[in-house]
C-alpha cells in the first residue's frame, strides 16, 4: 500500500442524498468523520441554464446517463440488458444535482406490503419510525407544498406551493371532471427565500442543475453544515473495495485521489451512501478471502431485487398555449390509484405524476424521434401545434422486488481506474406491466378529459427516472436480507448502508425524500447505540 | 474518401449535411424563419458536434451508401428519394443526426423570434408563472382521507 491516512471515527463513502444526511446528523457527535466523493463540487454558474445551449447540454455534459455524460468523474455502467436504462450523477449532491425535484414521501401501507396485500416483504420499520426524519429532512431540504392532502397522513411543508400556471390548471379542471385525487407536488423547489436560497424564477426544467440555487441539492443544503461542523469532504477520491482486519470487522477503504495515487484510509466505521447500483458494485469489489461472494453478501442478496420504477408516459396536446418549460416540470400529483384495489389484476399501485411539458429543443427531438414532427415543408406548420401545448402525466408504478433483477460486476468493462464496472440485469414483471398498462388508460382519460388530442404513450421512459433501490436490503433474518432494521451490516458490525439498496420495496414515489429520511433514522439509530455500536 | 483523422468532417461530409439539413428543415416564407442549412445555422451545427461527431460520420456515410456517392451532387429528384428512404431508416445514427440539427436550429435568434419567445439564457431573467385558480382544490379538500391504516 503506497499511502496510509490516519484513522477516522467514520468513513463515509458518497457525498449524495444520504451520505450528506447521515455526515450531517452524526457531526453533533463530534466523531471524527470523513466523506470521500468521486465527483466535483458542482458550480451554479457551471449549469446548463446559464448559457443558449442549455437545453443541448442535457444530451452531453449534463446528460442523466453516465453513459451518455461520461464525465471523468463517472463511472460506465452495462444496463444493456434492461430495458429501462440508468440515471445518477456522480459529484457533491450526487443524484440530487440532477433529480427533478419530485419530493413525495413513501405511504404507510408501503412498508407493510406482505401483511396488506400478500406480497413481497414487509420492512421492518414503518412510517411512523420515520415520520419525524420525513419532517426534519423536510426542514433540511427546504420543502415547498400543501398542507391538507387526503392521500397522506398530516405533514407541513414549510413553504408554500410552486403555482398551478396554466399547465396546472387545465390538469386540475380535467381531474376535477372525472372525480379524482389531484394535489400540488411537494418539491424542493424554494417558492421564498429559505435558508440562504433565493425563490425558484422558473429557469426551465430543474434536471440539470439550478443556477438559481433554488432547488435543493445537497451541496447547498446539508453539506455546508456539515463542513461547519467539522465533517471533511473530499472530492476525486474514488473507492475501489472496503477492506476487512482478522475480526472479520471492517477496516477502511482503498480509494484512488485525485491524482491517481492508490491511498488506504482506516476507519472505526464505515458507511456506504452510493445508492442501488454504486453500494452493491463496491460489496461485490470488496470480496476477500474471508468474504469469497462479495463482502457481506452471505445471504447472496447483495445485488439483487434491483427496483428501477417502470415510469410509462403519456403525453398529448391542446390548443391553448401552457406553461412548457418556463417553470419547474412537476406540477401535481394523483393518489387515486396508489393503493391497492382487489378489483384489479394487480397488486399495489402507483402515482400520476403531471408534467408542465417541456422546451424548444426537447418538444422538437422528442417529437421528431417517435415520427410527430415531420421533415421538410409541413415541418414549421406542425411543429408550431406542438411547442408549448404538451400535456405529459408520467405513471410512477411501484415496482416489487425480484432476484433475478440483480447488479452484477461486468467481467470486461472497467471505469478510468480499471474497477470493474457494474451490469445491470432487469425485465419488468407481469405485474408492473398490467399495472403500467391500467396507469396508461387512466392517463389517457385525464389528457381527454382535459381536451389533448394526437395522445402518444411512451412505455419506457428513456434512460429511465433513475431510481436506484432494493440490492442490500434491511430486515430482521441475515439470510434474507443484508443490513438489520437500522442499517447495520449483518455479520461486519462497524459497516453501515443508508441509501436506496436498503429498501425493502419501492413505493410509487421519487425515492430521495423516503431515502433521506432513511438516513438520518440510521444516523439516529447510531447516535442512540454509540456505546453499544458493535455489540 | 472519409477521414476519420479529421477534426471535424471533410468537406464531401460537411456539403452532404447542409444539403439534407435544408431538406429536412427548410426556409419557409410564412414563418420568417431560415432553413437549417442557413450559414449561421450550420457553423453553429458543425461547431456542436463535439461526442457526436461519430455517429453523425456513420449516418453521413450510409447516406452516401444510400447515394452511391456525393448526396448533394444528386439531382432534386434523386435527392428526395435517398432523403426519404434514410430518414425513415430511423437507426440511431440518423436519430442523432436529426437531433443534432434540431438542437442548433431551435435555438436561432430568428427562430425563436419567429416563435415570439427571446432568444436569451433562462439565467437570469427567468420567466413569470402565474398562480393559477387555487379554488379547483376545494372538491380535493373535502374528501375523505385515502391513505390506508397499517397493523
Amino acid at each position: 500500500m503506497s499511502n496510509r491516512n490516519d484513522v477516522v471515527d467514520v468513513l463515509i463513502i458518497g457525498s449524495g442524498a444520504s451520505g450528506a444526511a447521515v455526515a450531517w446528523s452524526l457531526a453533533e457527535t463530534k466523531m471524527k468523520i470523513l466523506c470521500l466523493e468521486q465527483g466535483d463540487w458542482m458550480k451554479s454558474s457551471d449549469f446548463p441554464s446559464n448559457g443558449r445551449d442549455w437545453e443541448a447540454r442535457r444530451y452531453s455534459d449534463f446528460a442523466i446517463s453516465p453513459n451518455r455524460r461520461a464525465r471523468p468523474t463517472d463511472y460506465p455502467i452495462n444496463d444493456d440488458n434492461s430495458l429501462m436504462k440508468v440515471a445518477n450523477f456522480n459529484g457533491v449532491g450526487g443524484g440530487t444535482i440532477m433529480y427533478t425535484a419530485h419530493f413525495p414521501r413513501m405511504h404507510p401501507s408501503d412498508f407493510r406490503v406482505r401483511t396488506l396485500d400478500g406480497v413481497a416483504d414487509d420492512w421492518p420499520i414503518d412510517y411512523a419510525a420515520l415520520e419525524p426524519f420525513f419532517a426534519e429532512n423536510d426542514r433540511m431540504m427546504g420543502v415547498s407544498g400543501l398542507a391538507g392532502d387526503p392521500a397522506y397522513p398530516p405533514r407541513q411543508p414549510p413553504m408554500p406551493p410552486l403555482p398551478l400556471g396554466r399547465t396546472g390548471a387545465r390538469y386540475a379542471r380535467a381531474m376535477n371532471k372525472l372525480g379524482w385525487h389531484w394535489w400540488p407536488s411537494d418539491t424542493t423547489v424554494a417558492t421564498t427565500e429559505y435558508d440562504g436560497r433565493a425563490p425558484c424564477i422558473n429557469l426551465g426544467h430543474c434536471t440539470p442543475g439550478c443556477a438559481q440555487g433554488a432547488k435543493a441539492s445537497t451541496d447547498i443544503t446539508y453539506w455546508p453544515r456539515a463542513i461547519r461542523a467539522g465533517v471533511e469532504l473530499r472530492t476525486r477520491c474514488r473507492v475501489r473495495e472496503i477492506t476487512t482486519n482478522e475480526h472479520g470487522m471492517a477496516a477502511g477503504a482503498i480509494y484512488y485521489d485525485p491524482d491517481g495515487v492508490e491511498r488506504f484510509q482506516p476507519a472505526e466505521v464505515v458507511i456506504l451512501a452510493c445508492n442501488g447500483i454504486g453500494t452493491p458494485r463496491l460489496l461485490l469489489n470488496s470480496a476477500s478471502s474471508r468474504f469469497p461472494n462479495g463482502l457481506v453478501n452471505s445471504s447472496g442478496l447483495v445485488g439483487r431485487n434491483l427496483m428501477l420504477h417502470p415510469w410509462p408516459q403519456v403525453r398529448g396536446y391542446v390548443e391553448e398555449e401552457l406553461d412548457g418549460d418556463r417553470a419547474p416540470m412537476t406540477v401535481l400529483w394523483s393518489k387515486q390509484f396508489y393503493e391497492t384495489d382487489p378489483a384489479r389484476d394487480f397488486v399495489r399501485g402507483y402515482t400520476l405524476q403531471f408534467a408542465r411539458g417541456t422546451g424548444v429543443v426537447n418538444e422538437a427531438v422528442t417529437s421528431a424521434e417517435i415520427g410527430r414532427l415531420p421533415w421538410g415543408k409541413d415541418h414549421h406548420r406542425a411543429y408550431r401545434k406542438l411547442v408549448y401545448h404538451r400535456l405529459q402525466i408520467g405513471v410512477a408504478c411501484e415496482d416489487l422486488p425480484e432476484e433475478h433483477n440483480r447488479v452484477t460486476l461486468d467481467p470486461v468493462l472497467k471505469d478510468s481506474h480499471g474497477i470493474p464496472a457494474p451490469r445491470i440485469d432487469y425485465a419488468i414483471s407481469e405485474n408492473s406491466q398490467r399495472m403500467m398498462e391500467h396507469g396508461i388508460a387512466r392517463a389517457t382519460e385525464i389528457l381527454t378529459a382535459a381536451g389533448a388530442t394526437d395522445l402518444y404513450t411512451s412505455r419506457t421512459l428513456l434512460n429511465s427516472p433513475g431510481h436506484l433501490l432494493g440490492t442490500a436490503r434491511m430486515g430482521n433474518d441475515p439470510e434474507r436480507s443484508v443490513v438489520n432494521a437500522w442499517g447495520r451490516c449483518h455479520g461486519v458490525r462497524n459497516l453501515f448502508i443508508v441509501d436506496g439498496s436498503i429498501w425493502v420495496t419501492s413505493g410509487g414515489v421519487n425515492p430521495t425524500s423516503t431515502i433521506q429520511a432513511l438516513a438520518l433514522y440510521v444516523a439516529d439509530s447510531m447516535k442512540q447505540r454509540l456505546a453499544t455500536l458493535f455489540d | 474518401m472519409q477521414n476519420t483523422s479529421e477534426p471535424g468532417l471533410t468537406a464531401t461530409q460537411a456539403h452532404d449535411l447542409r444539403q439534407i439539413a435544408g431538406m429536412m428543415i427548410p426556409a419557409s416564407e410564412e414563418f420568417a424563419v431560415p432553413g437549417a442549412d442557413d450559414a449561421a445555422i450550420f457553423d453553429d451545427i458543425l461547431r456542436s458536434l463535439g461526442r457526436d461527431l461519430d455517429s453523425v460520420r456513420a449516418a453521413l456515410a450510409s447516406l452516401s451508401t444510400l447515394a452511391g456517392g456525393s448526396f448533394a451532387d444528386l439531382d432534386d429528384r434523386r435527392r428526395e428519394s435517398v432523403v426519404d428512404t434514410f430518414l425513415s431508416s430511423e437507426t440511431p445514427d440518423v436519430t442523432t443526426l436529426g437531433r443534432v440539427v434540431l438542437q442548433c436550429y431551435y435555438r436561432d435568434d430568428r427562430v425563436l423570434r419567429s416563435l415570439g419567445l427571446e432568444p436569451r439564457a433562462p439565467f437570469p431573467k427567468g420567466h413569470k408563472l402565474e398562480q393559477g385558480d387555487w379554488s379547483l382544490l376545494d372538491p380535493v379538500r373535502a374528501r375523505p382521507r385515502m391513505w390506508r391504516d397499517v397493523p
